[in-house]
């Protein structure tokens, strides 16, 4: 066991805020991370996002919010999920999109990332959707642009949707965050996933445990007031939700550790092992999955995944997020 | 000519002198110094402000000029107009040009751009290995015979441990030091950040403190064996620190400096005000709050021999990029005495004596070179400090042709109030009071 826990008083007393402080809308132009979030925000784009859920159970799946606003979804690095899901985000509350993907961009000619980004914002875009590979790009840009910026991803730093929507989806099923048991296993050293659900669960009063081989665990990573253990049964003891992080196979040539087959015997996650967790327990994933690596095929697809309603739930998160910060408080998205 | 400073408080170590004492001048030299010097007519008799300090002028052993090659950054004249400005009377320009001066014919053409445009004096260093590729040794006796002060490859270390060896050896024939940048690079790797916290949660590659205390280790181990001097760099953890320190014990004959926002700045001011700020990537990286207070402890103990700036210029749009693309280094030569005063003297944690050997005395010795004490018959090298001024600092007013400074805006207590080299006042700050007694500044000699 490689036990290291730090209370973290900050993150206690924004739990301890949860219910106190009533929000309406965010307090900046920018989604840059959770980090930046107080947990009424939280609330607020959870409580924001079960509306927006509802609308995409209609026939018609379409609201007028964001219309005559301007979406361009910026993506510098290959992603299939979160570009697709922002771009049905978007379609459904009537914003117009466009999408720029870094093979297309004079990023490849050379150009640099702010004068790729001013280029776009001449064109006045209301928001802009950025994903890319450099940690704190969208720090970057927010600091340049007039443009509302919403990190889709940002290098190993931050994934904030992603949080949001693994929070929805955990909300959804067991009704709350506060108090609950969440195992987050895997590549820890290189998930963004990973830091905004940390930064997020440990906010909103969760109890949260990370596992993975020591050599990808991020150094003092036990100050942000979370468990961490190279012990698999122990993370998993009891917990109410197993998040499982993807093996990032592009990055394990640096020696992380001996094999795939080593790591999935140490560090996967099968039916025995899962069966340490609550009953009841979520088996979450962000995708894409290794199947056979990080996680058993019969768990993926067995009866307590949720990894498809996190798909499902993303794009209502997604519409809650761009409503909140160019939709306006005066509009009634859900009408 | 005949110029004497009067009534000025003189720190000098070297002479143990720690008061009010004049200093008569003689052209390019000091002919006296006592208290109430008794002189001729026709001496012009500047009589130094209150409250100003007098010392034997400031040596940054540590300085990247940028040319040849790389002018868009800076010049040996934009530099050294900096450092004036910032309170040196010399400097030691790395070796990390282009063309790199790996040969007399580069030392000799420094030299010579040096004597016509510098406002400071100039002290090139060469490359310990040809083309700093780390492979075999430069040909060092050419590069000391055409003025080098000392041999180093810094912005990357000597790779292997037999090189290194081998340039204590040869070096030490000439009794110059090796200065090496400390920094074991599989540790290093892609690393941008102090591996920490900090770093951890901003999602920046980290650079472990092991990266460079491994280094300094192999380097005492290697100094040791060869009985040659050895500096280390741009000192930046505890453990480095701690490594010198029991290695002095035994008589290794090791020195290191430290650059001021190194005992100035902690990792934790990536994460804001403004998050991922590109003038806070240097390496070695900002650590932590442990190594920053073992550092001001290692400047009071003197463990630590010199404080240098690793004044490193970089263009806007270089640093106008996303963090992992910015080029590491930061501007120093116009903050570091301020800093160093703020910081060091009005924080308590050094005496204005110490300081001084810190920034002068120390950084003559271990290069060599003429300065560090203002005994009769010495260079007329002086800098005068104004410790009681408040310094606004204020980038775009700098000397240096590059802005890349996490100090902008900053108000420090302690400023310059002018520098003279040989004699020549080439730089008076305008904003202490009475400085312009010390004359107008002169350009480039």
């Amino acid at each position: 066991m490689n036990a290291e826990t730090t209370n973290n008083v900050a993150a206690s007393a924004e739990a301890a805020d949860v219910p106190s402080i009533p929000v309406n809308r965010l307090r900046t132009k920018d989604l840059l991370g959770i980090a930046e979030l107080s947990a009424a925000e939280i609330s607020l784009v959870l409580d924001t996002a079960v509306a927006m859920k509802e609308v995409s159970s209609r026939p018609i799946k379409k609201v007028p919010a964001l219309r005559g606003k301007t979406v361009v979804n910026l993506f510098f690095e290959p992603s299939t999920r979160t570009r697709t899901s922002f771009e049905i985000a978007e379609k459904r509350l009537s914003a117009d999109t466009l999408n720029i993907a870094a093979s297309t961009s004079s990023v490849v000619k050379g150009e640099t990332l702010a004068d790729t980004v001013h280029n776009i914002e001449a064109m006045s875009p209301d928001l802009l959707v950025v994903r890319h590979s450099s940690s704190g790009a969208c720090h970057f840009l927010a600091r340049i642009c007039r443009s509302g910026v919403i990190n889709a991803g940002d290098g190993m730093h931050e994934h904030p949707t992603q949080a949001l929507l693994d929070a929805f989806t955990i909300r959804e099923r067991k009704g709350r965050l506060a108090g609950l048991k969440v195992a987050i296993c895997g590549d820890l050293l290189h998930s963004r996933v990973l830091r905004s659900n940390v930064l997020l669960l440990v906010k909103m009063g969760a109890e949260v445990w990370l596992c993975g081989p020591p050599t990808l665990v991020p150094t003092g990573f036990g100050r942000t007031g979370v468990h961490i253990t190279s012990s698999v049964d122990e993370a998993v003891e009891g917990a109410d939700a197993i998040m499982m992080l993807r093996i990032q196979l592009e990055r394990m040539l640096g020696g992380y550790f001996p094999s795939l087959r080593e790591y999935f015997n140490v560090f996967g996650m099968t039916r025995e092992r899962m069966s340490r967790a609550k009953p009841d327990v979520l088996i979450m994933h962000p995708g894409p999955m290794n199947r056979g690596v990080e996680i058993a095929s019969d768990v993926a697809d067995g009866p307590y995944s949720v990894i498809l309603d996190q798909v499902a739930n993303g794009v209502a998160v997604r519409m809650a997020i761009l409503y909140l910060l160019a939709g306006g408080a005066e509009h009634e998205a859900a009408a | 000519m005949k110029r004497l400073l009067r009534g000025g408080h003189l720190v000098d170590p070297v002479q143990g002198i720690d008061g009010v004492t004049d200093v008569l001048l003689d052209g390019e030299r000091v002919a006296a110094v006592g208290r109430d010097l008794q002189v001729d007519a026709d001496v012009e008799v500047v009589n130094v402000p209150v409250g100003c300090v007098v010392c034997p002028g400031f040596i940054d052993m540590h300085v990247h000029l940028r040319e040849p090659g790389q002018e868009h950054k800076e010049t040996i004249a934009t530099g050294t107009a900096a450092a004036a400005a910032g309170g040196f009377t010399a400097v030691a320009c790395m070796p990390n040009t282009s063309p790199v001066n790996d040969s007399a014919s580069v030392t000799r053409a420094i030299l010579e751009k040096a004597a016509v445009e510098a406002t400071v004096r100039v002290y090139p260093i060469g490359c310990v290995t040809k083309g700093m590729k780390g492979e075999s040794l430069s040909e060092i006796a050419d590069l000391r015979a055409a003025g080098c002060v000392a041999i180093s490859d810094d912005g990357r270390p000597v790779m292997t441990a037999l090189l290194m060896r081998r340039a204590l050896e040869y070096a030490g024939m000439f009794g110059i030091p090796v200065i090496d940048h400390c920094e074991e690079p599989s540790l290093k790797g892609e690393g941008v950040a102090h591996e920490g916290y900090t770093a951890s949660m901003l999602g920046l590659r980290g650079i472990p403190s092991a990266a460079e205390s491994i280094m300094v280790e192999r380097n005492i181990a290697l100094a040791e064996m060869t009985g040659s001097p050895v500096h280390i760099a741009h000192l930046s953890t505890r453990q480095s620190l701690r490594a010198v320190r029991a290695a002095k014990a035994r008589g290794v004959r090791v020195t290191c400096e430290v650059a001021p926002h190194h005992f100035t700045l902690t990792d934790e001011r990536l994460a804001g005000p403004v998050s991922y700020d590109t003038n806070l990537k240097m390496n070695p990286p900002l650590r932590e709050r442990q190594d920053v207070d073992a550092i001001l402890l290692g400047l009071r103990a003197g463990t630590i021999d010199a404080i240098a700036t690793d004044h490193a210029p970089h263009q806007e749009d270089e640093k106008h990029v996303e963090f992992d693309r910015a080029p590491f280094g930061i501007i120093g030569l116009e903050t570091a005495v301020p800093l160093s005063l703020d910081r060091l003297v009005h924080a308590g944690v050094l005496t204005m004596r110490r300081l001084v050997q810190l920034l002068s005395v120390n950084p003559a010795r271990i290069l060599g070179v003429p300065g560090g004490n203002l005994r009769p018959n010495r260079p007329a090298d002086i800098t005068i400090l104004a410790p009681e001024v408040t310094t606004s600092v204020d980038v775009r007013q700098s000397r240096s042709k590059s802005r890349n400074s996490p100090f902008h805006g900053w108000t420090l207590k302690g400023a310059v109030a002018a520098t003279i080299v040989g004699g020549r006042t080439v730089y008076v700050n305008q904003v202490v009071p009475n400085a312009t007694v010390f004359g107008a500044a002169a350009g480039p000699a």
